[in-house]
């Protein structure tokens, strides 16, 4: 493995980052503020894991994290939510897509930590009592899959596709749901899903 | 990924202090060992590749506050650094005074994507190069220095014909630097000596003997904001891939002109997918100033921005591809209704 970039090879210690940081920063770690208000936060050791508390689906999630934890896999291995699918794991594929606050990200390049604070909504979080919501009710009329791994990813990014008012035309739900891939190919139906939902849920 | 330690930031001087206290003299930022962290997109997925290896990451994203302002009012157009891409593409002011801006951004990546990236995270992107990506090939100039180019004899028809040296082929993916470049933008760069401001033209470095020095920004800089002066609504962004929608550009043209009583009175021209930096095409833009508009001059003027263009064995298409991107973009420009 090529050492150019380690910390030994660039003159970098961790830990003598660590003291200067914490020396540095000058930042309390203070009280969890309410949520859409991320305080600071220390550097802290990277051997430790963290604790955090995530808003999922309405409910905060108290969590010791590994910091390189992404919201993926604290939402698939710390949370046991495993509707949220992981793909290609580098932002590529669309199968992991959360809103986090109303905005569709792809939790597999967001870091758990760097959510805090934020409302997290999965697919495990659309359905009120027996009812489910109108995209996936959408997703199963027009048989908008196959094999349905893509699926949780393609219906919140769908829902969010609606409401930003981006699913006035075909090309439009192609051309706004082009980061969401479907390795078998749904697509005709995934856009006939969607126009079928898109009135419901504007009408809200 | 290796372990890292995370902190917040919620003031900027912060994270001057710990990102330029993190920065050794001789090494560039990319390798300095603590990183900014804005939406993430590059960043996260680099380090998942082991390409880059940061022992501390600075989310600056509380900054946002102040530094996501977009302001779109007087005679020029501020943008924050840590707006995101899809607030900027969807909003009703540039698309119709800026539209060269607005389909930059919406034309990139995906919806997710844009919702997470900032503009100043955008402008640092690093290469798609795959020999850069992938950290089993030991040759790459960009990764490590002196050890050769996997690409300048490998699978290149991804990679650039123009600003090119003998150490690094590697291409500038973004489409938003172009419409940058071309629109004369300047940068606002905060740093440990305040606040200072550059033409956006002098933030890329083109690799010559240097590949890994990406950009001119020093220790603990950070891009604030973006400045566009004027107003350009007589302007496009035309992006050529291998599919229609997320995808980089084989080849991409920013076009901006302002055309009075039939003449052209000023013409910018920036190119993207084919350059090792974000690419202004001068000669180009000489060729259409004070001139009438036709189909034989946008074949000259696209002549001229590849006069210099130069192939290796697989990307030699990009030349005449990129030809037509701007003969395209161009009649494009000069047929738009404003």
């Amino acid at each position: 493995m090529p050492e150019h970039s380690s910390s030994r090879s660039s003159g970098f210690d961790r830990r003598a980052f660590m003291a200067g940081a914490a020396g540095s920063a000058l930042v309390p770690m203070t009280a969890r503020a309410a949520a859409q208000d991320a305080p600071p936060v220390t550097a802290q050791d990277p051997s430790l894991p963290v604790d955090v508390t995530l808003r999922v689906n309405g409910k905060d999630k108290r969590l010791s994290l590994d910091a390189r934890t992404t919201v993926l896999d604290a939402l698939r291995e710390h949370l046991k939510l495993t509707g949220s699918k992981k793909g290609c794991d580098h932002g590529q594929c669309g199968a992991c897509t959360v809103l986090i606050g109303d905005r569709r990200v792809v939790s597999c390049l967001t870091l758990a930590l760097a959510a805090e604070g934020q409302e997290i909504t999965t697919i495990e979080g659309l359905a009120t009592d027996d009812h489910l919501h109108p995209m996936q009710q959408a997703f199963i009329d027009n048989d908008a899959f196959q094999c349905g791994y893509c699926t949780p990813g393609q219906i919140m990014s769908a829902i969010a596709c609606v409401k930003e008012g981006h699913a006035g035309s075909d090309a439009d739900i192609r051309e706004y749901m082009s980061g969401n891939i479907c390795r078998c190919a749904a697509y005709p139906n995934i856009v006939a899903a969607i126009k079928q939902a898109a009135p419901e849920i504007m009408k809200g | 990924m290796r372990p890292f330690s995370y902190q917040r930031v919620t003031d900027p001087d912060m994270a001057v202090q710990v990102l330029s206290a993190a920065a050794a003299a001789n090494n560039p930022l990319t390798k300095a060992a603590a990183q900014p962290l804005a939406g993430g997109t590059t960043l996260i997925d680099l380090m998942k590749l082991d390409v880059m290896r940061p022992a501390a990451i600075v989310d600056i994203n509380p900054l946002s506050e102040g530094w996501s302002a977009v302001d779109p009012g007087g005679e020029s157009l501020r943008l924050g650094a840590l707006a995101k891409m899809s607030d900027v593409a969807a909003h009703d002011e540039i698309q119709r005074n800026y539209p060269v801006v607005a389909n930059s951004l919406k034309l990139a990546a995906s919806a997710q994507l844009r919702n997470m990236a900032t503009l100043g995270g955008n402008v640092m992107q690093r290469t798609r190069c795959s020999y850069f990506r992938d950290v089993s090939y030991e040759n790459c100039n960009k990764r490590n220095p002196g050890s050769g180019c996997a690409a300048m004899d490998g699978v290149n028809r991804m990679h650039a014909v123009l600003g090119t040296s003998d150490q690094c082929i590697a291409t500038y993916p973004g489409d938003f630097a172009q419409a940058l470049i071309a629109l004369d933008a300047s940068i606002e760069i905060t740093g440990r000596s305040g606040t200072r401001s550059m033409p956006f033209a002098e933030l890329h470095k083109a690799p010559g003997n240097t590949p890994e020095i990406e950009t001119t920004l020093q220790p603990g800089e950070l891009i604030s904001a973006f400045v566009i002066p004027g107003r350009w609504p007589r302007s496009v962004y035309l992006k050529a891939r291998d599919r229609q929608s997320y995808e980089f550009a084989l080849s991409s043209a920013a076009v901006a002109l302002d055309v009075q009583d039939g003449t052209i009175s000023d013409a910018r021209v920036a190119l993207g997918g084919v350059a090792t930096v974000p690419w202004r095409a001068r000669e180009a833009e000489a060729l259409l100033k004070g001139q009438r508009f036709d189909d034989a001059l946008a074949q000259r003027a696209a002549d001229a921005a590849f006069a210099d263009a130069r192939g290796r064995q697989h990307n030699g298409f990009k030349i005449a591809l990129g030809k037509r991107v701007v003969a395209r973009a161009l009649q494009q420009a000069v047929t738009m209704e404003i």
